[in-house]
């Protein structure tokens, strides 16, 4: 019976990389979902089935409530919200860790219990932990919970240097003597703090890196349970997740060309709100020119091409829909509308895309930075709603911008530019765009929905 | 120790897999990914079973409980969010009702 099961998970486990696989590609994302849900399915009723769990209601009673909790999230849940529910996901995969590694030491499944299992333990327990309470704080400030700039305590990383020494000689203590119950308890007290500390330091505007972190630890710690129960499943499949979180990590810090030293330990960035208002010019009295929607729409009577750049306050204006129906208008009028997504724009990797993607904007339009940061100097109009730091020249010059080798979108180098914002405000970074004051440049203040209406309305109003 | 090693091997090798394939999934898809991942890592819930795996209310057995709710939410929320957000990707125009 045990090459049954063990082949069996074997199976799921071949599934798992298949529906990654598969996940790669828009055409087949869909099916590659259905793979890996397969590949659960199959993992689940096995360890029914051979292990003879079926047998006691409150096992299924777990999974009926779990369950049932999971499908109402996921079907009420806001696509602006996706960051804050991952968060909270990679929280929940943190506990189940922490959970079944503290039941397997209460009572081992395999006696005696030997090293490599306690060392194991003790990981899983860590891992767990900090993965639950870090993304507990992650999802705090995502939602508004808490507030999203960076919170540093006063001798931030002698504290946290300090909670790891004391994980490392708690450590050491339970290996010595594993029955004492205090050891392994102590652990997950001071990893939870850890989890805390961890996160709080990093602002609002970083939030996309530490899910990905956690991501990926939520992945390790699944991992750590599989090394606690020799179950190779869990670590394939914990592993595959640990990879997948890590590189997305790896991108997100790449996009603003920060080390993930500098995001975890570098308190960096002001507030979570888009566009914090007051002159962040500093002080300099340049004048920029006013536009309405009624001009833009003027200027977009004469042009060929726009390629439109979004950011997060498109989002938070719930400007996605009427930006929709604006594209549709301007290619009825036969001009070339393509849509540039930065890497870091929303607030969790590839956010952007969703969104769009929900409000009907059809993927093959949508261009990523790479790909589409040729195509600006030929381009009529470049149409950027909500977004600020990700289309900032400074980063490309001025050397001691905290922008400075952010890879940008070349927005200009198209022959117009239009900005559509709520105010002169600069983005995160608080680098002031020195754009704004360029003669091609037309700013139209405002919330993103009422512009962008605006503008549908006037081109309306022409046809 | 010997099962430690072949542990310590099969992780390695999946995590070489892993970053194989997550190398080439586009930006584009890297929200569905993150929330499939999610999912994946509900893959927890194997351990639990085998934790709640006793007719007795012992704290191991309530703890393994617990864990198995958890590790669900993660599993049927994740793969479900994973397949609404996939879906709501389009790539023609043909499809879309409002051009004219």
């Amino acid at each position: 019976m045990i090459y049954l099961e063990q082949f069996t998970y074997l199976l799921a486990s071949a599934l798992f990389i298949i529906g990654l696989k598969y996940l790669g590609s828009a055409k087949t994302a869909r099916k590659g979902n259905q793979y890996a849900m397969m590949a659960m399915a199959i993992a689940i009723v096995i360890t029914l089935v051979i292990s003879g769990v079926a047998g006691p209601i409150q096992i299924i009673v777990g999974m009926v409530v779990g369950g049932l909790i999971g499908g109402i999230i996921a079907k009420k849940i806001e696509m602006t919200e996706m960051p804050q529910m991952v968060a909270l996901f990679n929280g929940f995969g943190g506990i189940a860790s922490t959970l079944v590694a503290y039941s397997e030491y209460l009572e081992p499944t395999t006696l005696p219990v030997t090293l490599d299992v306690n060392i194991t333990l003790i990981l899983s327990l860590f891992i767990g932990t900090v993965t639950l309470t870090g993304s507990l704080v992650a999802f705090a400030k995502l939602q508004g919970i808490m507030p999203g700039r960076p919170l540093v305590l006063p001798l931030h990383q002698l504290l946290n240097f300090l909670l790891m020494v004391g994980v490392v000689v708690f450590g050491v203590m339970y290996v010595m003597e594993p029955a004492v119950p205090m050891w392994p308890l102590l652990i997950i007290a001071v990893a939870a703090i850890f989890g805390v500390t961890f996160v709080i330091p990093i602002g609002g505007a970083d939030m996309p890196v530490v899910i990905a972190l956690l991501n990926s630890y939520s992945g390790l710690a699944a991992a750590a349970t599989g090394f606690v129960l020799s179950n190779n499943v869990l670590i394939i499949a914990g592993a595959l997740v640990g990879a997948s979180g890590l590189i997305l990590t790896q991108l997100m810090c790449d996009a603003m060309n920060r080390s993930l030293f500098n995001v975890l330990f570098g308190a960096v960035g002001t507030d979570d709100s888009s566009g914090n208002d007051g002159a962040a010019g500093g002080g300099e009295q340049k004048t920029v020119t006013r536009y309405t929607a009624e001009d833009a729409a003027m200027i977009m009577d004469t042009i060929q091409s726009v390629i439109i750049v979004p950011g997060y306050g498109l989002a938070v204006a719930q400007a996605q829909h009427i930006l929709h129906e604006l594209g549709e208008l301007l290619t009825a009028r036969g001009i070339n509308v393509k849509y540039a997504i930065h890497p870091v724009a929303g607030r969790m990797p590839g956010h952007m895309n969703v969104l769009l993607a929900e409000a009907n904007v059809p993927y093959d339009v949508l261009y990523e930075m790479d790909d589409i940061n040729d195509e600006f100097q030929n381009t009529d109009v470049a149409l950027i709603i909500g977004a600020n730091d990700v289309v900032n020249p400074s980063a490309r010059t001025k050397k001691d911008s905290p922008l400075y080798g952010m890879p940008i979108l070349n927005v200009d180098y198209a022959r117009t530019v239009m900005f559509v914002k709520r105010s002169m405000g600069a983005g995160f970074a608080g680098e002031a765009n020195p754009l704004f004051f360029d003669d091609k440049t037309m700013m139209v203040f405002g919330d993103a929905k009422a512009v962008v209406t605006g503008l549908v309305k006037s081109l309306k109003e022409d046809d | 120790m010997e099962s430690l090693i072949v542990s310590i091997y099969v992780f390695t090798l999946a995590v070489f897999i892993g970053f194989e394939l997550i190398t080439k999934v586009p930006p584009l898809l890297h929200t569905p990914l993150m929330s499939g991942s999610n999912a994946i890592s509900g893959i927890t819930v194997v351990g639990a079973l085998l934790a709640a795996n006793a007719n007795n209310w012992h704290m191991s057995t309530i703890l393994g409980i617990l864990a198995i709710a958890f590790a669900m939410i993660n599993v049927i929320g994740g793969f479900m969010v994973t397949d609404r957000m996939l879906g709501m990707f389009k790539k023609d125009k043909k499809t879309d009702k409002g051009a004219k």
